[in-house]
């Protein structure tokens, strides 16, 4: 066809790594110190837990390792019986309070994540759902959103943890421990998914593409995966940074209470428990340094989710 | 020649009430908003048709429910013979298969998040048929290039992007497109490259288009025959050159008379008296009486019928 | 001839970026005269709205005027920041927007914001403004206008609400008018209502009017000077009559042919290939080189033609046309 638009379009194709690296993302990322120093945190933090059974000190789940002469040791000094140093010290077991941070950790990220992960599954299906379908279907969840959003977050985690821990056989409780944990949170944390995907799909599904594969006859669901479910995530993804900081923030609270991380697997918040009893007696570091861990790490979350959200904001750019 | 799309008395309500509590305090009715007012026209093979109107006119709500996007009140509207309204799902998809659509909004027809390939092989993809180089080949036929294929929407001009959304269109071999708009949200120079592009699949593979329009200069160049519409019902109906040599309704002489022109300085004309009124509560009898200089008390009170003048199809009390 | 109303000099706006500094507006120079209306017409991209909001001091950062001069009735206002330039703003410059909506307050009452901006610029008493205010709408053509002063703008139709934009700019009688796009979200029949009353309100106030359009028609019917741009350059300068007539650049040409029109007959369009280059990607030496079929070596070599440097009236070397005594 001879009238071929003979417009120039940037030459194409540098490799996937070179265009991410390129792409306005990764820019808004070099040039905010605060996103960067944040992300470094997290890294460090997570890689840490991650690889906590490497770098740890001690094993703080091994009695055998234990010795009860070591308990109450300060950070940076030695043993008055033994000579053992410890980095941060121990607890009242004698347990290395550096090795209990890295291992307690890995609990509460993995928590954490499940939770988030389980909370966005749910509230993206019944959001796309809700938004898409409309009718009674949006109306039935909307409300079941609603009515849960009555009740602090946190009240009903507890409510589901519970309920969870009735119906479990006692000889399992330990065990499940950590799963209901994640389900208590996870069941807790779907509404602002659901209702942020809910509010984005509404505007997708108005849009030509859609009506375009709903003429040429592709199923609903069909175009709600396919072709709604990319375009609403950039929301999903800021709030499913923030709610990693709710959500160990929020582990941490029921552990703290009690109703979360069993004492023989403890959590941050388990920690933090822990250390509460001797803040008044003077072995002040057994509950500062999971509490400092605890903020590092959720403010640096937390950080991250607000640049996220203002770099994807295509009004704020 | 036979018709590919023929619509009989088509008609189509909106639901516009406020939400049931607001209705029980208020003490409000239901409220109902005719958007396509008892339309019947015919498009034969391989011709233009083109639906005129402004803003609420209903243009874009015939276009789709012939499309199947929406669907209709009552009335018939049949797609190579089939009626898509009272027949099973089935049939009115087999019937659709033959037909496609081309959005206004190059921006918004194109999903963000999928290869240039993908979008334009989908309609044929979606039956599960083979698409190897169907979208390379489409894409120079519509004037890009292969290589386009492997790109996102955003890497293209808006006029780039609807002649995607027309390989998209030709991807399953349609008969029918129906064309919403299609060079509005375009810039002049663009447009004309977009206009000559369908003019010329239309001769090479025959199709028919149903075009909606505003714009009269773009409708005079592309149409065979020509619809007016006002407040969803057609006002007037006929051949391209009858139509712009002899316009009838006196709403169509409001439009044409009311158009920019290019060789129209200083033109001192009275403009066009009032605006479009509410469609909720529409005028009654003829709805453009209130804005028309032929008005009188029949037409304030009767709704005109169709009547055929020539080769002009017109709707109103005092045209000849 | 008297003082020009409006007078832009050698325009540059700029918008730094990552990928370097964006020139949406280049060089761009022009008068408008007491009760004249300049059309400044172009594609999207031209850099049309731009030059507007750079004249009425609404820029969005990070664009910037990095060069050049804007003097009202002679005076440079360029330079004005915050509080001189709102007073400017208003009293001296009026702007009527595309979208009628977005520039009226929707909780006041239409006579609420008539009488405020009355109040801010003139010094008049409030039952003054009040009737100042009932005499604008009435200018603007609004039926009933004493009673229609205690509703809110969502009460209008899309044409009455436009007329109410009109009145508010016109209400403190300034001297200029900037009105960006004011039809293009209007209906045909509304759409030469709205100009026929700009076109009699300019004359009448002698008001100089900027009027920003995409739609060639429009500025045929309602421009007595129109300014063609493209890639935020000025390509052709000149009466609505020479320039629709006998354009002479050949972007204004290709601009006027591919516009359908039955009198001519065509069964294709002519056509202008390619589309408007992007700003991060502007070809050396004339910007429409690359899409005109009359480009030669000289338009492919940096400096790029300026009205200056040619005719005055077609930034072409290869003008269409000869230059004809038409005084501009």
């Amino acid at each position: 066809m001879q009238d071929r638009p003979t417009e120039t379009l940037p030459p194409s194709e540098p490799s996937r790594l070179a265009r991410a690296w390129d792409s306005d993302l990764a820019w808004s990322f070099r040039h905010t110190p605060v996103a960067m120093v944040s992300a470094a945190v997290v890294v460090i933090l997570v890689l840490s837990a991650v690889f906590a059974p490497l770098i740890a000190p001690h094993d703080p789940f091994d009695p055998g390792s234990l010795n009860l002469m070591n308990g109450f040791t300060p950070p940076g000094r030695p043993n008055a019986f033994t000579q053992d140093m410890f980095l941060l010290g121990t607890d009242d077991q004698g347990r290395d309070v550096l090795s209990t941070i890295l291992y307690g950790m890995r609990i509460s990220l993995f928590v954490g994540f499940s939770a988030v992960l389980l909370a966005l599954v749910i509230g993206v299906i019944l959001g796309l759902l809700a938004g898409y379908l409309g009718g009674w279907v949006e109306a039935l969840i909307m409300r079941v959103a609603d009515i849960q959003l009555t009740f602090p977050a946190i009240l009903v985690a507890m409510l589901i943890f519970g309920v969870a821990k009735g119906i479990t056989p006692p000889a399992y409780r330990d065990q499940m421990a950590i799963w209901v944990l994640i389900l208590a949170i996870g069941l807790s944390d779907w509404v602002q998914f659901a209702r942020v995907v809910r509010g984005a799909t509404l505007v997708e599904k108005r849009r030509d593409y859609v009506q375009a594969a709903r003429l040429i006859g592709r199923k609903p669901f069909s175009i709600m995966l396919r072709h709604i479910l990319p375009n609403v995530l950039n929301p999903v993804l800021v709030i499913a940074t923030i709610s990693l900081a709710l959500a160990i923030i929020a582990e941490a609270t029921l552990s703290f209470l009690g109703v979360g991380a069993p004492p023989t697997k403890p959590s941050l918040g388990t920690l933090i428990r822990i250390g509460q009893g001797f803040m008044f007696s003077g072995e002040w570091w057994i509950l500062l340094f999971p509490a400092l861990t605890l903020l590092a790490l959720a403010l640096s979350i937390n950080l991250l989710g607000d640049w996220l959200r203002d770099a994807l904001n295509p009004r704020l750019r | 020649m036979s018709a590919s799309i023929r619509l009989k008395s088509l008609t189509r309500d909106f639901d516009v009430s406020k939400p049931w509590l607001n209705r029980v305090i208020e003490r409000l009715p239901r409220a109902t908003l005719r958007a396509v007012d008892d339309v019947s026209l015919e498009i034969p093979e391989n011709s233009v048709y083109a639906l005129v109107g402004e803003s609420g006119s209903g243009k874009s709500t015939i276009g789709r429910i012939v499309a199947g996007l929406v669907p209709a009140s009552s009335g018939v509207v049949e797609v190579n013979g089939i009626d898509i309204v009272s027949t099973g799902a089935e049939q009115a998809a087999e019937a659709r298969r033959n037909l496609q659509m081309i959005f206004q909004d190059p921006y918004a027809s194109l999903n963000p998040r999928w290869k240039v390939r993908d979008i334009i092989a989908e309609p044929v993809a979606i039956r599960g048929v083979a698409t190897d180089g169907l979208a390379e080949r489409l894409l120079e036929q519509v004037g890009l290039s292969a290589a386009d294929a492997g790109k996102f929407p955003h890497e293209f001009s808006g006029g780039q992007r609807q002649r995607i959304c027309i390989a998209r269109a030709l991807a399953s071999h349609p008969r029918i497109i129906i064309c919403d708009e299609p060079t509005s949200a375009l810039d002049v120079s663009v447009q004309s490259q977009v206009l000559n592009l369908m003019s010329d699949l239309r001769e090479e593979m025959g199709l028919t288009y149903l075009f909606i329009s505003h714009d009269l200069t773009v409708v005079q160049h592309m149409a065979d025959r020509i619809g007016v519409l006002y407040l969803g019902a057609l006002v007037e109906e006929a051949p391209r050159d009858r139509l712009f040599a002899e316009p009838k309704h006196p709403y169509t002489q409001m439009l044409f008379a009311a158009a920019p022109r290019m060789d129209a300085f200083g033109r001192e004309v009275e403009p066009p008296k009032g605006e479009i009124p509410d469609a909720i509560n529409p005028p009654p009898g003829c709805h453009y009486h209130p804005r028309c200089p032929l008005a009188t008390d029949l037409c304030r009170s009767v709704v005109p019928e169709t009547r055929r003048i020539g080769a002009t199809r017109v709707r109103c009390h005092h045209a000849e | 001839m008297s003082e020009p109303v409006l007078s832009v000099r050698d325009l540059v706006v700029e918008i730094p970026t990552r990928r370097g500094i964006l020139r949406p507006v280049d060089g761009v120079s022009y008068d408008i005269t007491k009760g004249e209306i300049l059309g400044v017409v172009g594609e999207s991209g031209a850099g049309k709205s731009m030059t507007g909001n750079a004249v009425i001091g609404l820029l969005d950062r990070p664009a910037r005027i990095a060069s050049g001069e804007i003097l009202l009735t002679g005076e440079p206002i360029h330079h004005l920041k915050g509080e001189a330039l709102r007073r400017l703003r208003g009293r001296r410059m009026g702007m009527i927007f595309q979208d009628p909506l977005t520039s009226l307050n929707p909780l006041l009452t239409v006579g609420d914001q008539l009488t405020e901006t009355i109040l801010e610029h003139l010094p008049v008493s409030r039952a003054k403004a009040l009737n100042r205010a009932v005499a604008a709408l009435d200018e603007v053509g609004i039926p009933a206008a004493r009673q229609r002063i205690g509703s809110y703008p969502h009460e209008f139709s899309g044409g009455m609400r436009q007329r109410v934009v009109i009145a508010l700019a016109l209400c403190a009688e300034p001297e200029l008018v900037i009105a960006d796009e004011p039809t293009t979200a209007l209906d045909v029949s509304v759409q030469a209502q709205i100009i026929a009353l700009l076109k009699r309100l300019c004359r009448e106030r002698g008001v100089a009017v900027m009027l920003v359009t995409h739609d060639m028609g429009v500025i045929a019917e309602a421009a007595d000077r129109v300014a063609v741009m493209y890639a935020g350059r000025l390509a052709e300068l000149g009466p609505v009559r020479d320039v629709v007539g006998r354009a002479r650049h050949p972007y204004t040409t290709g601009l006027m042919a591919s516009t359908p029109d039955a009198s001519r007959g065509q069964r294709r369009l002519r056509q202008i290939p390619g589309s408007m280059p992007r700003l991060d990607a502007l070809p050396e030496g004339c910007p429409f080189h690359p899409r005109c079929d009359r480009a030669e070596v000289r338009c492919r070599q940096a400096p790029g033609p300026s009205l200056t440097a040619c005719d005055g009236r077609a930034a072409c070397w290869f003008p269409m046309h000869q230059p004809e005594e038409t005084p501009a």
